[in-house]
């Protein structure tokens, strides 16, 4: 999109008054980049067709800072909402799409995120169908914050419950953990350090309808531990099913410059945000199967089987350490802050 | 990662925990004095692989959880007037007798969390109108930076920086538990990162005064299972000497240009140690000459008097007296989201270590 067509350098409360600096806002980029019948509709709201059983999922996304190693918000929006689809053993069909524009936010910079979100989400297959669009006064947002929802059809043979794991069961990580979390540190004001590491934001409904295909409700569980880590998400499985979940610190994937940054910085990688990478708890009969076909996709190359659920320590996740002890793993308490030395 | 994986190594560790089982024949109890051993030791379930009769303690040796209430409350006074607090990430979220620093900046206080404190002399540097003062928190390990901040500010000619200091030292925290009548510790594990800043020629007079062994050990499962070795060979050997297990980053007389930065700007004063009250030159104060880049002094904070919450038994936990789940409050009307004192909000604090990672807690 030529950018300089535009007569604005920046976002202002005009253009989320309603009135023609919006309409100019929407027809010139919005309307003009997604351009499809939903949304070409110009309407309320629109009317689309789903299958069977319906998946919803929404999900508001505030990072700072807006762009960073690997992404920016905008895919960040697409991808975290497509994935929590996903998760239910659904496929995505559609999104939502609403922004939350700090006034004097760069019109280049607004552009740039919404043909983001284009791409995205053609790669994803889902439409954007309705949106919105509101502008706040210098300092009551943090230069954009967007909201979005995902609508997706239950796959016909997915029969995702945490009510139907039980003892033996496999839990399988998808790929490196805490790569988005570090990325986005690594950025942060008074943190900045030197590293390549990248944020791991991508779309995960492909190779979750091609393991449902395959191995249908043989795949209990599935969950994307974005905040808080692997650690919040399995103890909160853990507690949520009255299961134990035990797990080995040697077979956590880690990144080695992403192992590294977080031992500089005091983090444990376990506590550190995700946006690529989904745990699955399937039956224990599959777990060779799961692994290969999930390392013939590029998102799940690094797949590896990190542990079961037992009848021990139920409602707690303990983990194996790499020396030989054990230890409990609880769920994150506030912010994830670094230590002093 | 090489030198920690070397330090994570299983069989390394094995090797060390068969020779501490081999020559111990009676019990003894080893005090940790760091923070980032006890987190280790929890963390990668080394309590629970030592023998019965090595039983470890844990020490104060956890910066935020010895910072006294009322520092935290000056550090919160400032923010409430409108001057910019900067602080290490992990002292933000303990509780001041009224609320803690993270709750004061949800009441509109500009609170930055560094990694730095010089860091904290660009924030003063980009903001000249306003103040800023960084809460100059820890052991010896980070005063050199801290000190370094306050010649970088005077350097650039800057007049709104000043730091909050509430530094201590080691070896007086050691002298302070060992004059204490419930003493039970036989040996020391020292801190290593302290050491390699200072070094370990001041903790001679101490093995010889209380007949008492100290091995300057690391932080890595090996570091630490070869420390406790080395303890216990020593009080098996009836022999109470210094030895330095971290050999790879401790020397002796530790860093003299690091020693030199704190000598410069701090000297030698009394201290307040939380849970265990003032202990005579136990701290560092700023010396005169740079009284303009210390807060208290710039700001002329009155000495708030505050009180604990009397059913917190910090004080005997971190003089090792009492284990944490020996508290009756530990893990019910304490824990880490609700911490009564502040060994539960440090990941260093002896209690949190216990609630986040200790086996006894696997049922």
């Amino acid at each position: 999109m030529d950018k300089k067509q535009y007569k604005f350098d920046k976002i202002n409360l005009g253009h989320g008054s309603g009135g023609i600096m919006t309409r100019e806002l929407l027809d010139g980029i919005i309307f003009k980049t997604f351009d499809n019948p939903y949304l070409n509709q110009k309407h309320d709201g629109s009317i689309v067709k789903i299958k069977g059983e319906v998946a919803i999922s929404t999900d508001s996304f505030v990072v700072s800072p807006i762009f960073f190693k690997g992404g920016n918000i905008g895919e960040l929006a697409v991808n975290g909402t497509v994935n929590d689809v996903a998760m239910c053993g659904a496929i995505p069909k559609y999104l939502s799409l609403a922004f939350i524009v700090e006034e004097g936010l760069g019109a280049n910079e607004f552009i740039e995120i919404v043909e983001t979100i284009k791409v995205t989400s053609d790669k994803c297959g889902v439409k954007i169908i309705t949106g919105d669009t509101k502008v706040v006064e210098r300092g009551k947002g943090d230069k954009i914050f967007i909201n979005t929802t995902g609508f997706g059809e239950v796959h016909p043979k997915a029969e995702i419950s945490s009510d139907r794991i039980k003892e033996g069961d496999k839990i399988i990580v998808s790929g490196y953990i805490a790569q988005h979390g570090m990325a986005i540190m690594s950025q942060r004001e008074g943190l900045e350090f030197e590293s390549t590491i990248e944020s791991d934001t991508t779309n995960l409904n492909f190779i979750i309808e091609s393991l449902l295909n395959n191995f249908g409700n043989k795949i209990k569980l599935l969950r994307d531990p974005t905040r808080g880590g692997l650690a919040s998400t399995l103890s909160e499985i853990a507690t949520d099913t009255n299961n134990g979940i035990l797990i080995h610190e040697n077979k956590i994937p880690l990144e080695r410059q992403v192992a590294a940054a977080c031992e500089i910085l005091g983090l444990d990688p376990l506590y550190v945000a995700n946006e690529g990478v989904f745990v699955a708890i399937i039956d224990k009969d599959v777990e060779t199967e799961v692994i290969d076909l999930m390392k013939k996709d590029s998102k799940g190359l690094n797949a590896i089987c990190i542990g079961q659920i037992t009848n021990d320590h139920r409602g707690k996740v303990v983990m194996q350490s790499g020396i030989g002890g054990k230890r409990i793993v609880t769920p994150l308490i506030g912010e994830h802050l670094p230590r002093i030395c | 990662m090489k030198y920690l994986n070397e330090y994570r190594n299983l069989e390394a560790t094995k090797r060390f925990l068969g020779k501490i089982k081999e020559s111990v024949t009676q019990p003894w109890n080893i005090m940790e004095i760091c923070g980032g051993q006890t987190h280790s030791l929890v963390k990668n379930g080394i309590l629970d692989l030592l023998p019965e009769n090595v039983r470890m303690i844990h020490g104060p040796g956890c910066p935020v959880c010895v910072t006294p209430l009322n520092l935290i409350d000056k550090a919160i006074e400032l923010l409430e007037n409108d001057v910019i607090v900067c602080s290490f990430g992990d002292m933000v979220r303990v509780p001041g007798s009224k609320k803690s620093l993270l709750e004061a900046k949800a009441d509109g206080g500009d609170l930055r969390i560094l990694y730095s404190p010089i860091e904290a002399v660009n924030v003063a540097k980009n903001n000249p109108n306003r103040e800023v003062v960084f809460f100059a928190v820890g052991f010896e390990t980070t005063a050199p930076a801290n000190a370094l901040s306050v010649l970088h500010a005077q350097k650039l000619g800057l007049k709104n920086y000043s730091i909050l200091v509430s530094h201590v030292l080691v070896p007086p925290a050691m002298e302070a538990i060992l004059d204490d009548k419930f003493c039970n510790v036989n040996a020391f594990l020292a801190a290593g990162h302290v050491c390699t800043i200072m070094g370990y020629e001041e903790y001679h007079n101490l093995a010889e005064k209380y007949k008492i062994p100290i091995v300057v050990t690391g932080f890595e499962p090996v570091d630490l299972v070869e420390g406790i070795y080395m303890a216990i060979k020593q009080l098996e050997n009836k022999t109470y000497k210094v030895e330095n297990q971290y050999s790879r980053a401790v020397k002796e007389e530790g860093n003299m240009a690091a020693k030199a930065v704190i000598n410069q700007i701090f000297e030698i004063g009394n201290r307040e140690w939380r849970g265990i009250g003032e202990i005579p030159n136990s701290g560092y104060v700023m010396t005169k000459s740079f009284k303009d880049f210390d807060a208290e002094h710039k700001f002329g904070i009155q000495n708030i008097k505050v009180v604990e919450n009397s059913d917190c038994i910090a004080s005997d936990i971190l003089k090792g007296i009492k284990k944490p789940n020996q508290c009756k409050q530990f893990g019910k009307a304490c824990n880490p989201s609700n911490p009564l004192g502040a060994p539960m909000v440090s990941s260093e604090g002896a209690c949190a270590a216990y609630y986040h990672f200790s086996n006894h807690l696997i049922k």
